[in-house]
């Protein structure tokens, strides 16, 4: 792999455009409008025709005030035309995006005839031929596409600090944030003018088509990691980064292992970013797929944890004084839980609960006492089911088996109370 | 008719309510597509009472709260708090929307949701600070939520959020206070809560408007009424309007539950007899 600085100027220039869509991505995907950032990133292409028609030059502020009217034009027709016409959201953004869209195409062909604008470049980017259109600025070459990303990056910083507070109730409960005078809708058009202009800064970079998975995957992402909103802003603008990162060297190294060419940047970026997201979606701490099977499977330990001790505590009660201790095999059997008991005898001896010897298993001190709670809530639950509720038949027990695993000290105190104060289980077994 | 609390034209006159009146509304109108959900309503509710609105679905009673509050256009009509118009007055003025209307698994704390009631005193471009989070704590604490205040608010049970929401709006320190089904699916305890907070908010004097589904609970925790069915019916005090007939008129041939829970009614003690008949 060659690194160059063009390298290092295409990944910066990745980072920056990738950094300021995600922060106001997290928002759109917050208001459960995603859409609407591929609604605008499509119809701003007629803006950019339009202007360019009209003046003539690529001049990126000219183009930029097309883009950005056509753009919050685009978020006010989804508005009304769902208002007015009673169709949904999506129906209605479907309607508007692709129209204005095709109008662009139409006008970039038209001029594309006599002057020299790539449909292709809109569409896809090209961030590989920004570092060769630079600005002199104190004897160093930057980027223009890095300059006019790292001004948007600022500016979309700004708003969301200055209006952290008014962004946060505006996009939760627009209701509440009107009654008290922060103007819900006002705050949504500033937003979607943002995206807009977001929109534009990056098209040069990643194209309109790949903007959007900048808008939405690190939001989504980094919703999926966290639960507090400031958090998640910051997530997604590591993950915006580092998909730029990792896309630009996947774009040179990847197809080099197929003897192939170097591919998009661009396109790798929105590669990189999925393949982080699904990271995120299997492994995520609380929220991945990963992390709820391995919540579930903590759950049925502590379960098993729980049969064990009960049960060691219930053999000790019913066998003579001086008695051998029950053997490991025989608690298996009774628990049956198969091989995740031993794992669960390990932890017992381990965390000192349970005494290991030759002949079998004992309750230690500490084990004695959290084996005498659990066998406590299980016949106080018994006692109250059966005097209280009429549930006397056999099940009773599998009833109370399954609440004492989540009863505690408070719960149990509830219970004596309701039940009457009592000295025995209806099984006649003392409640210790 | 309907008491002395039913007589909006006396203040008619400069479209604007007495400043002692905490809502004062004038033919209010309001429609969605044309179709009128509320058609010419007048009213004038008193300061410090527990006022539920009362009407079949569809009766237009979120709708009339949205329209007070500025969140729906009026086709017509005026409405004043405390005597002039609602957007000079929102500091007064709190709102409890109904638990659906928000998405829960926004990525926000039960503080953080309190903390909202606080922004319109925190103002634009200030922080919420630590003082804006103790106060915050201190409205959760009110409604027996201090321990879940680092929750996020999907892992909170529905009687739980609606606690949240009521902590947000005791947060904004409000007069009169508008609350949208704040009973909806909640728990034993939520419900026993919530009653005892509004006696607390009417002992300091606060006025709350609570739209209400269930008429049974209608005369134990309220003590005016407002019975509405696109238009109102009747307003007053419950012992005056909340009445057979009444309700008849406001629920047209919807009564199944009603005759039981009335009958329950003229069995429970009450306040004070009625000087004035309802709808006789």
């Amino acid at each position: 792999m060659d690194w160059t600085v063009l390298d290092s100027w295409i990944v910066v220039t990745g980072m920056l455009s990738a950094m300021s869509c995600a922060l106001l991505g997290n928002y759109l995907v917050l208001r459960r409008m995603s859409m609407m950032g591929d609604a605008i990133s499509h119809a701003v292409l007629p803006g950019l025709a339009i202007a360019f028609l009209i003046s003539g030059s690529r001049d990126s502020l000219t183009m930029m005030v097309g883009a950005v009217l056509i753009g919050v034009m685009t978020a006010f027709l989804v508005e009304a035309i769902q208002k007015l016409s009673g169709l949904d959201r999506g129906a209605s953004m479907g309607v508007i995006f692709t129209t204005l869209f095709a109008l662009g195409l139409i006008l970039i062909r038209q001029a594309a005839d006599h002057v020299d604008l790539d449909p292709g470049c809109v569409l896809y980017g090209a961030i590989e031929l920004t570092p060769l259109d630079v600005y002199e600025w104190g004897g160093l070459e930057i980027p223009r596409a890095a300059v006019t990303n790292a001004a948007m990056l600022l500016v979309n910083l700004a708003f969301v600090l200055a209006f952290y507070k008014e962004l946060k109730i505006t996009s939760f409960d627009p209701a509440l944030a009107t009654t008290i005078g922060i103007n819900a809708s006002g705050m949504h058009y500033v937003l979607m003018t943002l995206v807009a202009a977001t929109t534009i800064a990056a098209f040069e970079s990643v194209g309109s088509i790949l903007v959007i998975a900048m808008l939405i995957v690190p939001g989504a992402a980094a919703h999926l990691l966290t639960d507090r909103l400031a958090r998640m802003l910051a997530l997604s603008l590591v993950i915006a980064g580092l998909s730029a990162v990792f896309g630009h060297i996947g774009a040179i190294t990847v197809p080099g292992w197929f003897g192939l060419r170097d591919t998009s940047t661009a396109g790798m970026m929105a590669v990189a970013a999925g393949a982080i997201f699904v990271c995120v979606f299997f492994f995520a701490p609380h929220h991945g797929v990963t992390g709820r099977a391995f919540n579930r499977i903590l759950l049925s330990m502590r379960i098993t944890r729980d049969d064990i001790l009960a049960f060691l505590y219930r053999f000790q009660e019913l066998a003579p004084e001086g008695s051998p201790p029950v053997s490991a095999s025989d608690v298996e059997n009774a628990v049956k839980a198969g091989s995740a008991a031993r794992l669960v005898m390990w932890d017992l001896v381990r965390r000192k609960y349970v005494d290991r010897s030759a002949e079998g298993l004992s309750l230690t001190e500490e084990g004695r006492g959290l084996a005498r709670s659990l066998v406590r809530s299980h016949r106080l639950w018994e006692t109250y089911l059966c005097n209280k509720m009429g549930f006397c038949a056999e099940d009773v027990h599998y009833s109370a088996h399954r609440l004492e695993h989540v009863t505690d000290k408070a719960l149990q105190d509830q219970l004596v109370e309701e039940a009457g104060y009592p000295f025995q289980d209806p099984h006649r077994k003392t409640i210790p | 008719m309907f008491g002395a609390f039913f007589q909006p034209s006396a203040a008619s006159a400069a479209m604007a309510g007495p400043a002692d009146i905490p809502l004062w509304v004038e033919d209010l109108t309001v429609a969605y597509h044309r179709k009128p959900v509320l058609w010419d309503v007048d009213l004038s509710l008193p300061e410090g009472k527990l006022i539920a609105v009362v009407g079949p679905n569809g009766a237009g009673k979120s709708t009339l709260i949205k329209s007070i509050l500025n969140l729906i256009p009026r086709a017509s009509g005026a409405v004043s708090i405390y005597g002039r118009p609602y957007a000079i007055q929102r500091h007064l003025v709190g709102y409890v929307p109904q638990r659906e209307s928000v998405d829960w698994d926004f990525p926000v704390s039960a503080l953080d949701v309190v903390a909202m009631g606080l922004y319109r005193k925190i103002g634009w471009f200030r922080p919420v600070s630590r003082r804006h989070r103790q106060a915050a704590l201190r409205e959760l604490e009110k409604v027996g939520m201090a321990p879940y205040a680092r929750r996020q608010i999907s892992q909170l049970s529905g009687g739980q959020q609606q606690r949240v929401f009521l902590a947000r709006a005791l947060a904004q320190d409000a007069r009169l206070y508008f609350m949208d089904e704040p009973f909806a699916g909640v728990d034993a305890a939520t419900e026993k809560a919530i009653v005892a907070l509004l006696k607390e908010l009417q002992s300091e004097g606060k006025t709350c408007v609570v739209v209400h589904h269930d008429l049974q609970t209608v005369p134990t925790y309220f003590d005016h009424v407002v019975l509405i069915n696109m238009r109102v019916v009747a307003a007053g005090p419950t012992q005056d309007v909340f009445t057979e007939e009444n309700l008849r008129k406001t629920y047209g041939g919807k009564l199944t539950l009603l005759s039981q829970a009335l009958h329950e009614y003229a069995q429970a003690p009450r306040p004070s007899p009625g000087k004035k008949g309802g709808g006789e």
